[in-house]
């Protein structure tokens, strides 16, 4: 008796939930099988540069004829997740893989496979530990984001003696050290230069951004110039300076170009940020599995999919946009 | 001490497991209607795959939840004991096979170690493995300096090597996951330690009295636990030929959903590991086939979450119509 009540409920259910899948997703299974399918395996559903690299895709597979698949980790380093959907994506007969790889080493064995059955695999926004494992890379020069930043910064201190706090991203994560080093280049550093008074990871969060700030000042209360290897930690930072009221005497500069840190620019919270495209990533790699379904021409290399600096005070010698431009953008 | 074991086999044949198997089923049904690519060979070894790290965890959450515990902790110890086993093996130049061992020993120890604090000082489980959890993240972290250990030695990656079952390549490590099922089946359901464990599960109080030492079958199924996620470790390094400082984060809430899946009761006491892998392969069907469908993961995640409901409310349910 309890036994059918089980098996009736879990029936009913599984029933009704198959169902409002199919109904959510338009019927994807059916009937489009058609169309070459084309794969998009992000770090995370959630965060919005992955959103705007989604659309991208998206509006990319409509135009070319493809039919997009997606998956995500559960979280910013779930390799695990990210091979599973690279498995059941190849299952599915994708012609080509684009991913941001989670993990850029771990992840390489699995994207092999995929490879070594055909599929064209292509790294957007992050590389993987070697490049080359995957057959093409379509990012953002994160060395020259950064070094964008860090001439701005030197520009804009004009010959103050800077006091500079780096909110970085986590140890081994490459983004993040190229991001670092370029800023410090464009500022015209060395690593290790007495300068950098306080460097704390944030793992890119903006809480964690703000507890950094607020232990960088105790420790060195007189910070004038913070890098932030993104908005959100920008954020975090600004929250800690105002509480302390230094937000007005202290320079803040970011990579990111997202919608809220731009926003934060144009209210001056920010002083500059180098905008990244996630959309336009999207866009040219699903074109470029587009043009492999069809030719079977393989995309290969790197392709910088550019960076801008957004600042409403402009500095003359670094070239840069306003924040109008910057919103019409940004992405998130 | 008669009124216990009178009560224990009409209580592991009330377990609720047809539930989740026609669940299971109903939804292979479902996917091999909708996509042609499910009902094949490949695709089903490629579940069984997906789901042996999970799995294989989850068979040592079942017998701590038996107990009536929780162990927060398991995923963050599979993480450590991998990052052990390749490091020693890749930087420290040990031989695979002792690098393996010493994985598998480190893994069993800290079961040990929460075993030893759930007993001896009497802290709630939740609460041993939520520390432990922090402790073991931040050994793995430390250790492994945040560094993929990547260039394994064969023996570490055996595992995912493959033989051929007909027309389907077929891991070692599937055989080995079904493998460790059959096996704690039969523990669990046919000897004397089985029967204590569920024993202690449903009253500690009344299995001390039947003579049951307690406390040293608690340590032992904590230890046991630990030493099959060393065994997850394994598999896990062999099924991404790397050793993964990141893994298995969200795995020991992973585990908890393939065993409440698979109708064992958090409240300790009923349930059956066969149950587990049943839940396990509810949560890789379900990925899977949404997958081939075309259905974004975000869905998959809701669906788990909702079958998790569904499947505790049918526990409390039928644990109500016992009474």
């Amino acid at each position: 008796m309890k036994t059918k009540l089980t098996a009736g409920l879990l029936t009913t259910t599984l029933i009704v939930l198959g169902v409002a899948a199919c109904g959510g997703n338009g019927g994807g299974g059916q009937g489009a099988s058609a169309k070459p399918k084309v794969g998009l395996i992000t770090k995370t559903e959630t965060n919005p540069f992955f959103v705007k690299m989604k659309e991208g895709a998206e509006q990319a597979a409509e135009a070319n004829g493809l039919e997009l698949m997606s998956a995500a980790g559960k979280f910013d380093g779930d390799n695990a997740s990210q091979i599973t959907a690279i498995e059941n994506m190849v299952a599915a007969g994708v012609k080509g893989l684009l991913i941001t790889p989670s993990d850029t080493k771990a992840i390489v064995p699995a994207i092999k496979k995929a490879r070594d059955a055909g599929v064209l695999v292509i790294a957007l926004d992050t590389p993987t530990e070697p490049q080359d494992a995957t057959d093409a890379l379509f990012a953002t020069d994160n060395f020259k984001a950064g070094e964008l930043i860090g001439q701005y910064a030197k520009a804009a201190m004009a010959g103050k003696p800077a006091k500079i706090a780096t909110l970085d991203l986590a140890p081994g994560i490459t983004v993040g050290q190229l991001r670092h080093d370029g800023f410090l280049k464009g500022f015209g550093i060395q690593s290790g230069d007495p300068a950098v008074v306080c460097s704390q990871d944030t793992r890119g969060d903006q809480a964690k951004g703000q507890t950094a700030m607020e232990n960088c000042l105790q420790k060195a209360p007189g910070i004038n110039l913070v890098y932030t290897i993104n908005e959100p930690a920008a954020l975090g930072a600004y929250t800690a300076l105002k509480a302390k009221g230094r937000e007005k005497d202290v320079l803040i500069v970011s990579v990111d170009g997202g919608c809220t840190g731009t926003k934060a620019v144009q209210a001056g919270q920010i002083a500059a940020t180098s905008q990244q495209y996630p959309l336009k990533m999207a866009e040219d790699g699903v074109k470029a599995v587009a043009t492999f379904a069809q030719s079977g021409q393989k995309a290969s290399g790197y392709t910088d999919t550019g960076v801008t600096l957004i600042t409403d005070k402009a500095v003359t010698g670094v070239e840069a946009k306003d924040t109008a431009f910057g919103l019409a953008n940004c992405w998130g | 001490m008669t009124v216990t074991e009178a009560t224990l086999p009409r209580r592991l044949i009330s377990t609720p497991v047809a539930g989740p198997l026609a669940a299971l089923l109903l939804a292979c049904l479902f996917f091999g209607l909708n996509t042609g690519q499910f009902f094949t060979g490949p695709n089903f070894s490629l579940i069984i795959q997906q789901v042996m790290v999970v799995g294989t965890l989850a068979i040592g959450q079942t017998l701590i939840i038996l107990t009536a515990g929780i162990d927060l902790a398991n995923g963050a110890i599979m993480a450590f004991g991998g990052i052990v086993m390749t490091k020693l093996a890749v930087d420290s130049g040990l031989p695979a096979l002792l690098a393996i061992a010493a994985g598998l020993a480190v893994c069993a120890g800290f079961g040990l170690v929460n075993g030893l604090l759930v007993t001896r000082i009497s802290l709630p489980p939740f609460i041993v493995t939520l520390g432990m959890l922090n402790v073991v993240f931040a050994l793995t972290h430390i250790y492994s300096a945040e560094q993929t250990v990547t260039n394994l030695p064969a023996p570490l990656t055996f595992l995912g090597q493959t033989f051929r079952l007909g027309q389907t390549n077929v891991t070692y490590g599937s055989l080995l996951t079904i493998l460790l099922f059959l096996l704690f089946a039969y523990l669990l359901g046919s000897t004397a330690w089985g029967r204590h464990v569920y024993a202690l599960g449903n009253s500690p109080e009344v299995a001390r009295l039947t003579g049951i030492r307690t406390r040293r079958l608690t340590v032992g199924v904590y230890t046991l636990a630990g030493f099959v996620y060393g065994i997850a470790a394994l598999l896990l390094v062999s099924r991404t030929g790397v050793g993964d400082p990141q893994a298995g984060q969200t795995d020991n809430l992973d585990s908890i959903t393939a065993v409440v899946l698979g109708g064992t009761s958090l409240f300790g006491g009923r349930g059956m590991v066969l149950g587990t892998l049943v839940g396990a392969l509810i949560v890789g069907v379900f990925r899977n086939g949404l997958q081939l469908m075309g259905v974004p993961s975000i869905y998959q995640t809701l669906i788990t979450g909702i079958l998790v409901i569904l499947a505790v409310a049918v526990d409390q349910l039928s644990r109500r119509r016992n009474r």
